[in-house]
């Protein structure tokens, strides 16, 4: 094999000084230059952090999409099913039954296992790993935000409704104008904490082989024969991506608050 | 906005410490001293293909006189002698039943018998073994691992016991005909792998480093077949006798050869731990010059 094995090319890469060190010192540069410098191997990192980024994006648009549907579907339901007639109460009680079975199988079953069923069963024929892998997310994340907006507009006194409705306004703008507005204000910190999960729930992606952060920890520590530094930074990836989203949810949680005033 | 830097360079410290503890607490020094050990097993193995087996019987003969070789060396668990491995790689090891099986279970049982210990199989993912042995949490990684020169540097291989050669997977109607066709100028097919194999290994080396392919890694080999099966690759590359069964098993694919050099499987062992090492390598030796790993091999894999 005409390839230098990092172990050979380390006297030549190294700095003077760093070979002068003691030996447990020079370990750790030799593991570090081992785990990313040697072969490109941070590139792996920057693919799997924009795969990561994708991916979690992805399935937050079609998280929060799903969610405030369902949420919707259920809260009409729950609050005046029993007073519909006709066609509306059909159509409405049919996707309420609907989205009552999503959130049952949803919620009831491992993301792995969805993602895997997905993937390989049915998107078999799909090669576009990111966008099933996004779709198998936010059909995950979905179920959860749907629960959670749905709190947030039970969580809203009645009057409101009733306020809205006898000034005039429809169902559906009482809903948008007065009721989504307060209830998203009360569920954001729940929400941005499903954010969060979700996005490291994305770290089971390497199952059907796509290339996010903890895949490129794990390749690297599979390749170097050492997982201290791939890991390290794979987990240092998150906690960063956790903190930058943590900041701006707070930022907006404050602007939201300035309304109160 | 000051905060976050002050968390972030908080974080980032505690980072450095943990990885200070974690090298200092890794008795075993990675850095050049030690190439020069390993480096004659090396040339050993790849100089000398099977015929050279026989020739042991010598030390073999040796090895009997020391043989109750109950002394002297420590095991992961005691009284057990514990091989890590990745069991879908059938013939070497597969689940039957809820059973692991196959030529390297056979021949860890047999290297146990000799030693007196009993033989135990931990099964986990392929690029975990040779961290398993190093950290002595198994005592032998038999996987039909290849003898690779970075692998040499993190572990002692045994003396070969087998040989294997990278072939192509492929379906029988695909456009692939040859190995040529994927090193072809402005090729870009997707390559199916089982990660960290040295299917994968060379083709990211010799392929998607030329930018010639992508490399899909799949945990199993089992599962880049399956992907293979349902058109999400193009072909899949891995050892020859595992691509036999995996052919067998599912219909309608084909193996391509490739021009790849035979490989040499050996097992995976500590560098830390020389007693248990030379042990098991006697054991070994003797089991390959008496022709009881031959009679596991053939069993596996009848002759032609």
């Amino acid at each position: 094999m005409g390839r230098l094995s990092p172990l050979e090319l380390w006297p030549e890469v190294a700095p003077e000084w760093i070979l002068n060190l003691p030996q447990w010192l020079e370990d750790i540069f030799y593991k570090f230059y081992k785990c990313i410098i040697f072969d490109d191997r941070y590139t792996l990192y920057f693919t799997g952090l924009r795969n990561t980024l994708i991916l979690t994006f992805l399935a937050l648009l079609l998280g929060i999409a799903l969610g405030v549907v369902v949420a919707l579907i259920r809260v009409t339901w729950d609050k005046n099913g029993a007073e519909m007639r006709g066609v509306p109460k059909v159509v409405v009680g049919f996707l309420n039954s609907v989205s009552k079975l999503y959130l049952t199988v949803i919620r009831g079953t491992p993301v792995v296992v969805q993602l895997l069923i997905l993937y390989f069963v049915i998107f078999a024929a799909s090669r576009n790993k990111i966008l099933v892998g996004a779709l198998s997310f936010g059909i995950n994340s979905g179920a959860y935000v749907a629960e959670i907006i749905r709190s947030g507009i039970m969580s809203i006194d009645s009057g409101q409704m009733e306020a809205g409705r006898s000034l005039g306004f429809g169902y559906v703008a009482t809903m948008r104008h007065i009721i989504l507005p307060q209830a998203f204000k009360n569920v954001l910190p729940t929400l941005a904490n499903e954010f969060i999960v979700l996005l490291k729930e994305t770290a089971v992606a390497g199952y059907v082989s796509l290339q996010d952060v903890t895949y490129a920890g794990n390749i690297i520590g599979g390749n170097a024969y050492d997982y201290l530094f791939p890991l390290l930074i794979a987990a240092a990836i998150y906690l960063i991506l956790v903190l930058f989203f943590t900041f701006l949810v707070g930022k907006l949680e404050r602007r939201l608050r300035n309304s109160e005033r | 906005m000051k905060k976050y830097v002050k968390v972030l360079s908080l974080v980032l410290a505690a980072l450095l410490v943990f990885a200070c503890l974690a090298a200092c607490s890794n008795g075993g020094s990675t850095t050049p001293a030690n190439t020069g050990e390993t480096k004659p097993a090396d040339s050993g193995s790849t100089a000398e293909p099977e015929t050279a087996q026989p020739e042991n019987s010598g030390g073999a003969a040796e090895a009997e006189t020391t043989k109750p070789a109950d002394a002297g060396f420590t095991t992961a668990n005691a009284g057990k002698l514990t091989m890590a491995t990745n069991a879908a790689f059938p013939p070497y090891e597969y689940i039957e039943g809820n059973k692991i099986v196959g030529i390297d279970a056979e021949i860890c049982a047999a290297i146990a018998e000799k030693l007196g210990l009993e033989p135990q199989i931990d099964d986990m993912e392929f690029d975990s073994i040779i961290m398993a042995v190093k950290g002595g949490k198994a005592d032998i990684g038999l996987a039909g691992m290849t003898v690779t020169p970075e692998r040499q540097e993190e572990v002692n291989f045994t003396d070969s016991y087998a040989t294997g050669v990278q072939v192509i997977i492929v379906t029988e109607d695909s456009a692939i005909t040859s190995a040529d066709d994927l090193f072809a100028e402005g090729a870009n097919y997707t390559i199916g792998v089982q990660r960290n194999t040295t299917g994968d290994l060379y083709t990211t080396w010799d392929l998607e480093d030329e930018g010639l392919a992508t490399i899909d890694r799949y945990s199993k080999g089992a599962d880049a077949v399956q992907a293979l099966k349902t058109g999400k690759v193009d072909c899949v590359v891995i050892d020859n006798e595992p691509a036999k069964n995996f052919v067998a098993e599912v219909e309608g694919l084909k193996i391509l050869d490739t021009e790849y050099v035979e490989e040499q499987y050996a097992g995976a062992m500590s560098k830390d731990n020389e007693a248990l090492y030379n042990a098991v390598n006697d054991a070994l030796k003797e089991l390959i010059a008496d022709g009881t790993v031959q009679a596991i091999i053939e069993k596996y894999i009848p002759a032609k």
